[in-house]
């Protein structure tokens, strides 16, 4: 029957349903999220104790390297996209996305390049191992031939977020429903936009940063050689004037979570609608002015230091307006306490310490100290794991019963938040003084003084990685069967995904709803 | 995209140029004949060099450092002995500390503008001519000029000569 999905696996690789192509995206993440997550405790456990334990100091720069990789581009913004194709039409009461086909080749592109970003740890000869952010020379000159494998991967993942950026959004421009007007439009959907304009505006320096480096290596250029008259800081700012937006883009999407989940659970609306969308916009912004405070010890000039760490310094302002306003949304609200909400709270604390740490990293004179150090570890995983990750499955959390129809089991859910957000802590947390005390990031081994933290650090690390066996239980539970869910779900959600039966038919809104 | 990345070496290179930052100096500049020599002041400037890559060279200044007014201008050679057992392209790229004194520093002839060739086991004396714009900020006193030693056989120009302007053959 036309409009209905085919059987089998053919279903999936055909389809161009946003529903299922949410949930391949999702699917995706979750699986790259545990790759990923084995690669952090390969590094924690090699770190339990000082010397060579495990693994050789090549293989751990590997796992650094791709760790990171594919944490940012396999987990983070895969899930981000997937929560926008799921959530992003049933919020404005469109019936799919407006390319749908685009949308299929956007997801099934992933697949390859993660294959082939993977494919370096088996194949003969080393995988990248220069660290996620690949500077040159060590990425061009001194790198493994299977960087060029990472190049190629990297121009993939760039091709399929821009095209999934693209039919965001075309989608949201053109398939809201009669009567939403840009000021109405739910703020997850408000996030998304920001961010799809975000991804246009930076992934082909990704790009352009990649293909330089192919050059360099294989072409007899050099842009990153000062040999040819290249020059290796020019590197630098190509990747952070990619790099920073990039980190704004797998953050927005978490603040659109955020400001959905805190309102239905606290059964008020929003506070400071407005506020929120354009402390947003400034936020998006700001991004493009700051990059060089990932920079500062390279020799940039007084000025230019003086002035990346007043815009640095300035992003605190629209985000301070968010954490006010989350609190505010709570503030005499009838709150209760389940799993989604828990997140959400969570998130709002600690990622304001991750905040805090940002402000610390963006003054000049203490940036030298804190430079490539733990506590720049400890601070990006704050606003990582406990920012992003967190609204992920906070996402996930709330919007699980609305697509399978069932609820999720609460306990197991609060054993699972419980357990991640202490781990985290436990993780994480002693990074900072590891950090301040002088250890510094991506070393396989340390002095002695630092064997405790460590220690802690790798239990608490290892007790996150059980934790999440959890929430691969609970969400598989949850998608076969359990407490059936209403179309309201959660009593304070506000939107137009909550008038449509829970789970939602393959094809919703084929007539847009009225919008008052 | 593909034309915006080769502009982009280019690009660099001019606001380096235009805003002196990067510690880099661009190019021969010339002499303003109504430049007077700053007598009260005296500057101290270091001289230092690197070989990049461990190149098998022999690459050090001639002398260690020097003083000179404002105004003033100077010859310093480097020795270069090329001990790579073939022949060899090099350039060297310059970098002045600190970086805000690196646009007063000037220089009218130097062995980094252009590539050098060195045959194997050749040993030559460099020259750098260069003074010290009066209008150099009253706190600097001492300035390092250091030199890199790059090999860019690879990046040879069709047009490299075997012996530039002011190279001493020893």
């Amino acid at each position: 029957m036309s409009g209905m999905p085919q059987k089998g696996f053919k279903r999936w690789i055909f389809t161009t349903n946003h529903k299922d192509i949410g949930t391949l995206y999702l699917v995706l993440s979750l699986i790259m999220f545990i790759v990923a997550g084995v690669m952090a405790l390969i590094i924690r456990g090699e770190l339990f104790q000082p010397g060579q334990r495990l693994i050789t100091p090549e293989f751990f720069n590997q796992m650094t390297t791709l760790h990171g990789l594919i944490m940012v581009f396999g987990v983070i913004m895969p899930a981000m996209t997937g929560l926008a194709n799921w959530l992003v039409p049933l919020m404005i009461g469109a019936p799919d996305m407006a390319l749908p086909r685009l949308n299929n080749w956007s997801f099934w592109i992933l697949p390859f390049a993660f294959g082939l970003l993977i494919s370096t740890l088996i194949l003969p000869g080393p995988a990248p191992d220069f660290g996620w952010t690949f500077y040159a020379p060590l990425s061009t000159t001194y790198a493994p031939p299977s960087t060029d494998f990472m190049i190629f991967a990297i121009h993939m993942m760039g091709l399929s977020s821009i095209m999934g950026a693209l039919n965001i959004i075309v989608t949201i421009f053109n398939l809201r429903a009669p009567g939403m007007t840009w000021m109405k439009m739910p703020i997850f959907v408000w996030s998304w936009l920001i961010t799809a304009f975000l991804l246009l505006a930076v992934m082909p320096v990704l790009a352009g940063c990649v293909t330089m480096m192919l050059m360099d290596r294989h072409f007899g250029t050099s842009f990153f050689n000062a040999a040819g008259g290249g020059d290796p800081v020019l590197f630098q700012h190509v990747f952070w004037f990619f790099g920073h937006p990039e980190v704004y883009i797998l953050i927005l999407p978490a603040f659109g979570v955020i400001s959905e989940i805190i309102p239905a659970f606290s059964r008020k609306k929003l506070f400071g609608y407005r506020f929120m969308v354009w402390a947003t916009v400034i936020i998006a912004l700001l991004s493009f002015v700051v990059w060089m405070h990932h920079m500062f010890t390279t020799g940039a000039p007084v000025a230019a230091q003086l002035f990346f760490m007043y815009t640095t310094m300035l992003v605190a302002v629209p985000t301070g307006i968010k954490v006010f306003n989350w609190v505010a949304t709570m503030w005499r609200g009838s709150l209760t306490f389940e799993t989604p909400m828990l997140f959400a709270i969570a998130f709002v604390v600690m990622f304001t310490i991750s905040g805090f740490t940002g402000i610390m990293l963006s003054l000049v004179p203490d940036d030298y100290q804190y430079r490539d150090s733990y506590f720049v570890v400890a601070h990006f995983h704050y606003a990582l794991v406990s920012g992003s990750i967190f609204a992920i499955m906070a996402a996930v959390y709330h919007w699980l019963p609305k697509w399978t129809g069932y609820y999720y089991n609460e306990r197991l859910g609060q054993w699972h938040f419980w357990l991640t957000t202490i781990s985290m802590n436990i993780t994480f947390l002693p990074m900072h003084f590891l950090g301040l005390a002088g250890m510094p990031r991506r070393i396989p081994d340390y002095p002695l003084q630092f064997t405790d933290f460590n220690q802690i650090c790798t239990i608490g690390a290892f007790i996150f990685g059980l934790a999440q066996l959890i929430f691969v239980y609970v969400v598989y539970k949850a998608t076969k069967g359990g407490k059936k869910a209403d179309a309201q779900v959660w009593e304070g959600a506000r939107g137009l995904e909550w008038t449509l039966p829970s789970p939602p038919p393959y094809h919703t809104f084929e007539t847009p709803p009225a919008v008052d | 995209m593909f034309g915006f990345c080769f502009m982009l070496v280019p690009l660099y290179a001019l606001v380096c140029k235009q805003t002196g930052i990067n510690g880099k100096v661009f190019g021969a500049v010339a002499i303003d004949p109504n430049m007077m020599v700053d007598k009260s002041r005296t500057i101290t400037v270091q001289f230092s060099t690197t070989l990049h890559e461990n190149l098998l060279f022999k690459f050090k200044p001639l002398v260690k450092h020097i003083e000179l007014h404002p105004g003033e201008t100077k010859t310093v050679y480097f020795y270069a002995e090329n001990n790579t057992g073939r022949n060899i392209v090099v350039q060297a790229i310059p970098s002045i500390s600190p970086g805000e004194a690196a646009r007063y520093l000037k220089k009218t002839q130097c062995f980094c503008f252009t590539q050098q060739k060195l045959l194997k086991g050749e040993k030559v004396d460099m020259p750098v001519v260069f003074h010290l714009d009066p209008g150099i900020h009253d706190d600097v006193h001492v300035i390092t000029l250091n030199y890199t030693l790059f090999d860019a056989t690879d990046f040879a120009r069709k047009d490299v000569k075997h012996f530039t302007e002011g190279r001493i053959e020893l």
